[in-house]
């Protein structure tokens, strides 16, 4: 046994002199392949600890938020629909919501302004989300001016901010009173940005989603089950530009590391001849090439990954910030909690380690079986 | 091999990278138990904005905020892109990580 360990102890020092006789090529190897685990796991950490993160915040989320339709496009809908939504069996509550959009034109930014059911502010004052203080280097009491639908303007005073912890979900909101609401955008008090309903059972909610569409044809009712997995899909690991960037760089991957692999270099096949022509036997000269293999990918491996995470939890991503930022002017300042799927990690090991190993075994079992003299003769 | 005898153990190319190995799979190991504590102590944070959402009813996470059907994705118009058709080109940069919100086309087409 311990013959056997250390055979392949010696097999192992002959494996790392070779890889250092081959220094640059080996180092350059490395590198991209850690650059491509770096890049997939930074994706993959990144799309998984979002989708978890998404579906943990919005569980809390309206059970239903039934909207209203006109021409094709979502319109105020009348408060007379309350009632009638109140009347369906099964809907415990059903409630209005006030909320839209201001594009402030100061800033170049869109604020989401929102009316709150329970404590909302005094006529005059306004809580912001932190992006909008940060954006606009606001603090309590200062007065904000915006312009109605009416073309005057309207003073607000900052009452409060909305805690930086919170950026995810708030930091473009404006909660403001409902009388500044209407005021501000001449939503008549007969209408509302659209109704929240909750339900008695939560397997009833499609069947009265059903029922409220076919008593009101004009609304379209939006379950939480789709919020969550509308973030779901933005999330996917298929969909997205990034997506389709990481399988460029996989693709030239494969096909540098099939040929830096696969490709045994005269140098190499004439090692390989001298070893055989010395007594080693094929097995040990695929022993070889399968540590060699085994070792940059595997390092490599670890190398990506732990970077991926570091670059993904440690520093928010900032990579990917610009590819998500896109045009917003106001962008949540937020850390992502760390979620691991193990069966993610094994999945990209296999894909990444597994191949490149096989690659490398593949041609020099080739070079292996063949006559030592005449590898040695190329 | 035998030469390797005369090498004390501790400068063996393989021993070294044996070392390496351990302490690949050691911060492999930190990198599970870091994240699995990050996610015990920032559930706090979590919680914090699952109130918030509950509190203010709100719907969606606030990732894009350029385009009003970006911001509010899950209450966006169907074919808010362009306002054309599903699917239409997308002009704002957050078109390029988002898609169409599936499910919603899904359970309009049932419901509408």
């Amino acid at each position: 046994m311990s013959n056997l360990i250390e055979k392949q102890r010696s097999i192992l020092d002959f494996t790392l002199s070779s890889l250092m006789r081959r220094k640059a090529k080996n180092i350059s190897l490395f590198l991209v392949y850690s650059l491509v685990v770096f890049v997939l796991g930074s994706a993959m950490f990144f799309t998984q600890a979002m989708k978890r993160e998404a579906s943990l915040i919005l569980k809390e989320a309206p059970e239903m938020v039934i909207q209203r339709l006109l021409c094709g496009r979502y319109e105020p809908v009348p408060l007379d629909y309350l009632e009638r939504i109140k009347n369906i069996r099964g809907v415990i509550s059903a409630d209005y919501r006030l909320w839209g959009y201001y594009y402030d034109p100061a800033a170049g930014s869109n604020y989401t302004l929102m009316v709150p059911r329970n404590n909302p502010p005094a006529r005059g004052k306004i809580v912001i989300g932190n992006g909008i203080a940060r954006n606009r280097m606001l603090y309590r009491e200062d007065i904000l001016s915006f312009r109605g639908y009416n073309g005057i303007n309207h003073n607000f005073e900052v009452d409060d901010i909305l805690s930086s912890e919170s950026e995810l979900v708030s930091a473009d909101l404006m909660l403001i009173s409902e009388e500044d609401f209407r005021d501000f955008f001449g939503l008549s008090p007969a209408a509302a940005t659209d109704i929240v309903a909750t339900v008695r059972n939560q397997k009833e909610l499609i069947t009265i989603a059903n029922k409220i569409s076919e008593l009101l044809p004009d609304t379209r009712p939006v379950i939480r089950d789709e919020m969550i997995r509308t973030y779901d899909s933005v999330f996917d690991w298929r969909g997205g530009i990034l997506i389709v960037l990481i399988s460029m760089a996989m693709l030239s991957f494969v096909i540098f590391a099939w040929e830096k692999a696969s490709g045994l270099s005269a140098e190499e096949r004439r090692e390989i001849g001298i070893l055989k022509a010395i007594g080693w036997e094929t097995s040990d000269v695929i022993a070889v090439k399968t540590y060699e293999g085994a070792i940059i990918s595997f390092f490599s491996f670890c190398t990506g990954l732990l970077l991926a995470y570091g670059h993904v939890f440690f520093t928010s991503a900032f990579l990917f910030a610009p590819a998500l930022k896109g045009w917003s002017v106001i962008y949540p300042d937020f850390r992502i909690t760390p979620y691991i799927d193990p069966y993610q990690v094994v999945v990209l090991f296999l894909l990444t380690v597994v191949p490149y190993t096989a690659a490398t075994v593949v041609p020099s079992w080739r070079s292996a079986i063949i006559d030592p003299d005449s590898v040695m003769r190329l | 091999m035998d030469n390797h005898k005369m090498i004390p153990d501790s400068a063996r190319k393989s021993n070294i990278c044996m070392a390496l190995f351990g302490v690949c799979l050691l911060l492999l190991g930190v990198m599970f138990i870091h994240a699995s504590i990050q996610r015990r102590t920032g559930n706090a944070g979590t919680e914090h904005m699952a109130g918030l959402v509950k509190n203010l009813e709100l719907t969606d996470l606030c990732l894009f905020t350029e385009a009003r059907y970006t911001r509010n994705l899950s209450q966006a118009d169907l074919h808010s892109a362009f306002q054309d058709h599903p699917s239409s080109l997308e002009h704002f940069p957050a078109g390029s990580v988002t898609g169409p919100p599936a499910g919603i086309r899904r359970i309009n087409v049932k419901l509408d």
